[in-house]
């Protein structure tokens, strides 16, 4: 056991050292009835690594990464070129297996490099303030509707039709069991995003925030500001979900459109599509509100030396400190992968960003005008970051599976996210980004306009 | 006192430089880094990206026009950025790291491997079924030995850590007491659990009581069977608990919850002392999550992401969240989402099938289910009972290496399992925990878990976990045993601890009264009032 440093020697002088016959009397609080004699039945002896390396490589191969077809799959997670020297940085084991920073003195690594998150993530986002990251963009969002909810002294939130089916579902199982009610509508399959509807919705009632996502669901993309104004007309904060950063290379931030919190997915920037996790939450708001926000925090001050330092704080906030009057359970972050999005976003700066955003516009609209000319092909929205919506002449959720024989991972099919619309069974969302060649866009219109005839 | 502001700059000169005897502030292989803000630029990038064809977005008004003030760094200036400020870091990797509850073993690379395997790291949480099936198959297999390990019924893989675990288990019982007509108001829990337990009730909307903890380190029966009535929805327990000890009466705890009509959820972050042992389901327990980070060895990478899989009891399964796998007869993995659910419903829960909806928005945390049932076949069977073994034998060696020099205050009522628990008690007038533990730095050795959990005054939780070797332990002993023989010799040089660390004694308060979570360009000193980046000029 080659993880098991101890040999039977060590554990004879030990077991002497400690003045117990055997390693059984450590265990005798455990009543004798509920000892298990002898290993656990049915699991296997333990293997070498060759063995297991070749077990798990094995069900490894029966999956079709994104990196060996035409892939145009997006929805709240995206496939992006990352540096090679991410993932090598993040392999250094005093990143990787550091534990969370209670020691300052001796985590000054881990507690600079969330300093320069937080400030990324801010900036970013057009806030004052970020925290150290929360688990993924959909838990965030639902902690963003808690923290307006303790603001505001309101349970309503109105969310808008725009935003990924599976963060309201999120948000609807925390609200059953939290007294907030949620106020949401599935989308309609067209470019107009009924933003009336949605101002009208404010002016009737007076919610605690009202959340949109930017770009939404179907990658369609408004301005903000006369919603945050019509939010805050009713006192009500603007809840901005952003499941795209790379996005916001090109586009206006949500906090420079008067968002009041902004919230979404890290994933795009440094961490792997990972079949869903992990990923990394970003979470950002106005200073004024800097003590509602859940989650860590690392803060600058100075050590015995007058030296500049970092530290966890404003903990008072958590868990572990106020126990139940803690303003969310949360007892970790997604640490590792903020470093992730950290060195990227580092590498690649404010001039790489755009660039990076520029690229993945211009790839999209390539596809976009292709897609739109197959017959039985509609393009609904015009107006789009790197993700559009088609509706196609046919159902989609089959069109996909027609599309995988033909060696393309065509998109996600809306009927898939919502499957108890049928107004929405024709939807078919493809995200086109920076990874996508001329070949695979070219191998996408050949598999569509086979799989809609 | 004049200080180094900025960290090392080429240009600045650090003024104070006589702290340290350099002009840098560095010290050896120990360099100072600034921060990305203040040697990176926006024009400066360290990726080359190709130039798009030019068109008009036809984005408007949304375009953005003002900078975002995001500095770059090109690629070498970037990996020495990151490779200085990881020196900065203790890590397992670098030695014993005896935080108690939290688990720090050696994470095997053969797990990292495995896990960027571009077949799990490299899919989409939406691709279509047919490319995913190994991926799907990895979750069932992991979710049918947490189940086998634990004795339970089922599981739901997709909470996201600890905590986002123990909401889940909340919320199941919350369901399933909702669909008996029985909704109930409190949560009960000890003192000795885990101080998310009661974040976590609450935050579910329940109200919390505590059930005080007995001169043994256990919880009181006596007083939990007098609190349990018809109002009473859980208890939650830690077991082993965070006082480093078994919960001999487990059995009848849980008979007793039971017999109120109650759940015991139970926090499972200490299941790497008995895995392989003992299972929780025969004790009687409904929901318990697993960190897959500390029983089964995900790296903790500063702070996370972690993975809480919730074990659940045949009364709770039927409630736990969507997306679910589930093999059929005839050998497939499905992904159980809510369209399928009904189906899946009729045939697994006999038609009972009541989710209480997503926890998240995809399957949880694939990253971590590749590592743990690589960690998992890599022991086997015979593996994780000596890993449980193990951990429990290293622990006690420590506990009985120290009791004569520090005050424990269970050690009379026998054996610990994965972590021994000692309090201050015995320190002359003025030394604290927190003075030990900053001299343990000094020693090479992270502190052990502090002033945690609260039933003790000035705690010392200490977790050595089973991948240490006895020449580790015996060096970390002879380390403690001397500092904790300062703290009882009233030592005051102990309050300038630590003094070889990359900083000393950081001020928490400071960072507290006037937060500073930020960067910002620095503003003249005189604008406004001073913050910690200006502290020091004065």
């Amino acid at each position: 056991m080659r993880y098991l440093p101890l040999s039977d020697t060590d554990r004879t002088d030990m077991l002497a050292t400690i003045g117990a016959g055997s390693v059984d009397e450590l265990f005798r609080d455990v009543p004798e009835e509920a000892r298990l004699d002898g290993p656990i039945r049915g699991l296997p002896m333990h293997a070498s690594e060759l063995s297991v390396e070749r077990q798990l490589t094995a069900l490894a191969r029966k999956n079709v990464p994104a990196s060996d077809a035409p892939f145009f799959l997006g929805c709240g997670a995206y496939k992006h070129h990352i540096p090679a020297s991410v993932d090598h940085l993040i392999q250094r084991g005093e990143f990787l297996t550091a534990y969370t920073p209670y020691q300052p003195e001796i985590a000054q690594g881990t507690l600079q490099v969330l300093f320069e998150f937080q400030s990324q993530v801010a900036r970013l986002y057009g806030c004052e303030v970020a925290n150290a990251s929360m688990y993924d963009g959909s838990t965030a969002m639902w902690e963003a509707i808690g923290m307006a909810g303790r603001i505001t002294r309101r349970n309503l939130a109105i969310i808008h039709e725009g935003v990924h089916p599976h963060y309201v579902a999120v948000a609807r199982t925390m609200a059953k069991f939290t007294g907030t009610s949620l106020a949401d509508r599935a989308p309609q399959l067209s470019a107009d995003m009924q933003i009336d509807t949605l101002l009208a919705d404010i002016e009737a009632n007076s919610p605690s925030c009202v959340v949109v996502q930017y770009p939404d669901i179907l990658g369609r993309v408004t301005d903000l500001q006369p919603i945050a104004d019509a939010a805050h007309a009713k006192g009500a904060l603007l809840i901005a979900v952003v499941t795209e950063p790379v996005a916001l290379g090109l586009l206006k931030s949500p906090g420079e459109m008067g968002a009041d919190i902004v919230v979404g997915e890290g994933q795009s920037i440094g961490v792997g599509l990972n079949f869903g996790g992990p990923y990394v939450g970003l979470f950002a708001c106005r200073e004024k509100h800097i003590r509602q926000m859940p989650g860590r925090i690392a803060g600058e001050t100075i050590d015995a030396d007058g030296k500049r330092g970092f530290v966890l704080t404003l903990s008072t906030r958590e868990q572990h400190i106020r126990r139940e009057k803690a303003t969310s359970n949360i007892c970790t972050n997604s640490g590792l992968c903020a470093l992730a999005f950290s060195i990227h976003m580092t590498l690649l700066g404010e001039k790489g960003l755009r660039q990076l955003a520029e690229l993945n516009h211009a790839r999209a609209r390539v596809a976009a005008d292709k897609l739109a000319a197959i017959p039985g092909v509609r393009l609904v929205n015009d107006l789009f970051f790197n993700e559009f919506t088609l509706e196609l002449s046919v159902e989609a959720r089959p069109a996909v599976h027609r599309m995988v024989e033909r060696g393309v991972l065509g998109g996600v099919s809306l009927g898939r996210l919502y499957p108890d619309e049928a107004q929405l069974a024709n939807g078919l969302v493809v995200a086109v980004t920076e990874t996508a060649t001329d070949e695979d866009i070219d191998a996408l219109v050949q598999a569509l306009t086979e799989a809609v005839k | 006192m004049t200080i180094n502001q900025s960290g090392w700059k080429p240009s600045s000169p650090v003024q104070g430089a006589t702290d340290t005897g350099t002009v840098t502030g560095n010290r050896a292989l120990m360099l100072e880094e600034a921060l990305i803000f203040e040697i990176g630029d926006s024009d400066t990038t360290g990726v080359d990206i190709d130039a798009p064809a030019q068109r008009d977005s036809g984005l408007g008004n949304v375009l953005r026009s003002a900078p975002i003030g995001l500095p770059g760094l090109t690629e070498p200036e970037t990996v020495r950025h990151y490779t200085r400020l990881s020196r900065q870091n203790y890590a397992i990797d670098l030695g014993l790291f005896p935080l108690g509850s939290c688990t720090m073993k050696h994470n095997p690379r053969l797990n990292e491997k495995i896990a960027r395997l571009p077949g799990f790291a490299d899919i989409h949480p939406l691709a279509p079924r047919e490319t995913i099936s190994g991926a799907l198959e990895l979750i069932n297999t992991l979710a049918f030995w947490l189940i086998d390990l634990t004795g339970m019924h089922g599981v739901a893989m997709s909470p996201k850590a600890g905590a986002h675990g123990e909401l889940c288990g909340i919320l199941c019982i919350r369901a399933a007491l909702e669909a008996r007509g029985d909704p109930r108001s409190v949560v009960l829990v000890p003192e000795s659990a885990h101080g998310t337990n009661p974040a976590t009730a609450a935050f579910a909307g329940y109200k919390v009581e505590n059930i005080p903890a007995n001169d043994a380190g256990r919880v009181d029966l006596d007083a939990l069977k007098t609190r349990l009535g018809p109002d009473v929805a859980a208890v939650m327990i830690t077991n082993p608990n965070t006082c480093g000890l078994f919960e001999p009466d487990m059995r009848a705890i849980s008979d007793a919850v039971h017999a109120a009509g109650a759940f015991v959820y139970c926090d499972g972050a200490n299941f790497n002392a008995i895995v392989g042992k003992v299972r929780p389901g025969d004790l009687g327990i409904d929901a318990m999550h697993i960190n897959l980070h500390k029983t089964f060895s995900t790296p903790h990478g500063g702070g996370g992401p972690g993975s809480g899989p919730v074990v659940l009891s045949e009364a709770l399964s039927p409630f736990g969240p969507l997306p679910y796998t589930a093999k059929t007869a005839d050998g497939v993995v499905h992904l159980v989402e809510e369209e399928q659910a009904g189906a899946f419903s009729a045939e697994h829960f006999g038609g009972k099938l009541q989710s209480f909806g997503r926890m998240t928005a995809f399957h949880g945390q694939m990253g971590m289910f590749t590592r743990a049932l690589a960690y998992i076949l890599s022991h086997g069977a015979d593996g994780l009972k000596q890993v449980a073994e193990d951990a429990v034998l290293n622990a006690n060696y420590i506990l009985r290496s120290l009791e004569d020099v520090l005050d424990a205050p269970f050690a009379h009522s026998g054996p610990c399992m994965h972590e021994a628990l000692f309090s201050d008690k015995g320190f002359a007038d003025g030394i604290s925990t927190l003075d030990l533990a900053k001299a343990l730095i000094d020693e090479g050795f992270h502190p052990m878990t502090m002033y945690f959990p609260l039933v003790v005054h000035g705690a010392m939780l200490i977790e050595p976990t089973e991948t240490e070797s006895k020449a580790a332990l015996d060096q970390f002993i002879t380390a403690l045993r001397s500092v904790a023989e300062r703290c009882r010799a009233g030592d005051d040089s102990l309050k300038s601890a630590p003094v070889y660390a990359p900083r000393r004694r950081l001020d928490e308060t400071l960072a507290a009264r006037k937060p500073v979570v930020a960067w910002r360009e620095p503003v003249p000193a005189a604008a406004e009032a001073p913050t910690p980046s200006e502290v020091g000029d004065r």
